[in-house]
């Protein structure tokens, strides 16, 4: 009788820890209209959940949605499966995301770009405006002319605020600069027009900048191709982008989503996760200007010592970034 | 028995095909089959989603048939729309305090205006200055994007949103939605879409006007020498057409959203154009087509869930292969004589 209990116990332990071995985190994810391979703000929301699903063995479904009708029952389809955390990217999921994680209290929501207050949403918000005072700063040592550029994607709050880190970090180092800024269009689909994003491109550099940035999602490629017809330079967004025309990209501005949603995976999985507003800037890594092989000999050591003074300035709080939120 | 029979075969037809295709994708297409039914009908919500989207597909599926049956073909149905929606919601903005049902009624009206202009002008152009009205309407399409996009950033944006909308509309301009489908945002829309149907149906076919209509579709010419001003008819034709795709705002802006969104038809007005081919520009056809092709949008949504290689484009796929049985009238004939001999 004896021998059976202990059996008995024994079974029971070993089932449950083999449970727990089995249940695997299941996130869903929902992208932006942009896509998963716009090689910018929603690649690298993938690449965050996906080098979660290979670090941390996680589930992990994506979807990319039809129309702006689908966000909420994309949202609810995970929700009602089987998933643990559902994360939406981009500020259109703002009003599907507060309404679905009313209806699943028990289900954990991550937000990108916008700010959900409720008890089981995680909101990550990037300090936009401290990135691109380091990429002006940057684009000012580099500039011949004297002139910039500025190409954002749609006109919205949160792309003026990369507009307005950026001519801050510029008229840092030289106050003289100007920089011309022109934007893409005013609907979402200046995120995937990259034959204006080129036509405005090359309007910038035959006025005399030699620098542009391209806050525009799919839209920078147009940037890139103009930089390489006019050999002039190009400052891409979001992801690492100084691989897609090696020697014409001078750097880029990294927001670190995938770093962002990496760690809300990471907390879910560790039974950590927490609600509320979590920002990223550059003393978390969260926003940077990125270095690799495609693009160091175009940023000589001066410049970087430079850029990593203004950085440790930032982080310290003696230089204050305008945010274009705050206006 | 054969107008019916034709249609259902080359649905069967190109489904069957489609599905076939993911096969080579290492696909079940049982499996795939099952997944687009479960997503279009498997719940409450998921059928009301299916209805949801069928709603605008009946009003551009009407829009297009109309104006076919007086020998026109309207491309336009997208940017008419578009203009309905944007008066729907500016009405709703700039006059939030109106009662119901005052309120819905002047925004539905403003919704049939805006869409009926937009429809007559290429009708306008046709009739009196022989310009094609393929060109106009598709040309108008980017003009009424471009004034949607002004209207709504420059004139009603909404301050508290990063999104390209117009300000919320008064609560009094609400329509109600039925409870049953589980959240899904099916309002009185869908009944005013059939109801849309049978006007259409009496229209062409029991009015004078209609009858007109229906005679300058068949022979231009004919019609001209048996009295009947076939430019009249050119306008009627595009004006009813553009009315019935303004209707679309009624379910997107007082039914759904509460504002309009600049982009949120997902070319609804391109796919009334398989609507109406489909349904062969007969109002219960394309109401019918209008709920299948709704079902192909709602049910390819799931397939990234639900499959490994098969993504919701698979929706597009199936779209096409279905229009081009449908249009395979040679093949019919081939086969109708082969039968004979």
């Amino acid at each position: 009788m004896r021998v059976l209990n202990r059996l008995s116990i024994l079974v029971v332990v070993l089932g449950i820890s083999l449970q727990s071995a089995l249940a695997e985190v299941k996130v869903g994810l929902v992208l932006d209209l942009g896509g998963k391979d716009d090689k910018s703000f929603n690649a690298s929301a993938y690449e965050g959940a996906t080098a979660a699903r290979k670090k941390l063995g996680i589930y992990l479904k994506y979807v990319e949605p039809s129309d702006d009708n689908a966000f909420e029952p994309l949202l609810r389809a995970f929700a009602q499966k089987d998933f643990d955390l559902i994360i939406g990217i981009g500020f259109a999921q703002k009003e599907a995301i507060a309404k679905v994680a009313a209806q699943f209290p028990q289900k954990h929501f991550v937000v990108v770009d916008s700010q959900v207050d409720a008890p089981n949403v995680r909101s990550l918000m990037f300090q936009e405006h401290e990135g691109g005072f380091i990429v002006g700063a940057i684009a000012a040592m580099t500039s011949q002319t004297g002139k910039i550029g500025y190409i954002g994607g749609m006109d919205v709050p949160l792309i003026r605020r990369f507009e307005t880190g950026y001519e801050a970090g510029a008229k840092k180092i030289n106050p003289q600069i100007t920089v011309i800024a022109n934007y893409v269009g005013v609907t979402p689909s200046a995120w995937n027009n990259p034959p204006r994003g080129k036509e405005l491109a090359l309007a910038q550099y035959d006025a005399g900048a030699d620098v542009i940035f391209a806050a525009a999602g799919a839209s920078g490629f147009g940037v890139f191709d103009a930089a390489e017809e006019r050999k002039k330079l190009a400052i891409g967004v979001d992801s690492n982008e100084d691989w897609v025309k090696p020697g014409q990209i001078l750097t880029s501005m990294l927001k670190r989503v995938d770093l962002a949603v990496f760690s809300a995976i990471q907390d879910a999985q560790n039974g950590k996760f927490t609600a509320g507003l979590k920002r990223f800037g550059l003393a978390d890594k969260g926003v940077d200007y990125s270095i690799d092989q495609y693009n160091e000999k175009l940023l000589p050591e001066s410049v970087r010592q430079r850029a990593d003074a203004l950085k440790a300035d930032i982080i310290a709080g003696k230089i204050v970034v305008p945010d274009y939120y705050k206006k | 028995m054969r107008k019916l029979l034709q249609p259902v075969l080359a649905v069967a037809f190109g489904l069957a095909l489609g599905l076939g295709v993911t096969r080579l994708a290492g696909e079940n297409p049982w499996h795939v089959l099952q997944i687009l039914w479960k997503s279009a009908f498997g719940s409450r919500y998921d059928f009301g989603m299916t209805l949801f989207y069928s709603t605008p597909l009946i009003f551009t599926g009407l829009a297009v048939a109309v104006p076919f049956q007086a020998g026109l073909f309207n491309i336009g149905a997208e940017g008419q729309l578009t203009l309905g929606a944007l008066a729907t919601a500016a009405v709703g903005a700039v006059w939030p305090g109106l009662p119901w049902p005052l309120a819905p009624a002047l925004a539905i009206l403003a919704a049939v205006t805006a869409g009926t202009v937009w429809g007559a002008i290429p009708g306008w152009l046709r009739a009196k200055r022989g310009s094609h009205e393929v060109i106009n309407t598709i040309m108008l399409n980017f003009i009424a994007a471009g004034l949607a996009s002004y209207v709504t950033l420059y004139l009603l944006k909404n301050p508290d949103t990063q999104n390209p909308e117009t300000r919320p509309i008064g609560a009094g301009y609400l329509i109600s939605q039925f409870g049953i489908f589980g959240g899904a945002p099916v309002s009185v829309a869908l009944p005013l879409a059939i109801l849309a149907a049978v006007l259409v149906w009496i229209f062409l076919w029991r009015t004078v006007i209609g009858f007109e209509m229906r005679a300058v579709g068949q022979n231009e010419s004919a019609a001209r020498a048996a009295g009947i001003n076939t430019g009249r008819m050119t306008i009627i034709a595009l004006a009813v057409g553009g009315g019935l795709a303004g209707l679309v705002g009624v379910g997107e802006v007082l039914g759904n959203a509460g504002k309009f969104r600049l982009g949120f038809s997902p070319e609804y007005g391109f796919i009334g154009i398989a609507v109406a081919l489909l349904g062969r520009n007969q109002p219960a056809g394309v109401v019918a087509a209008a709920l299948l092709f709704g079902a192909l949008h709602k049910g390819t949504a799931d397939l990234d869930f639900e499959t490994e290689h098969v993504t919701r484009e698979l929706s597009l796929v199936l779209q096409a292969l279905i229009i081009l049985s449908v249009s395979a009238d040679g093949l019919w004939s081939w086969m109708k004589k082969r039968s004979a001999a």
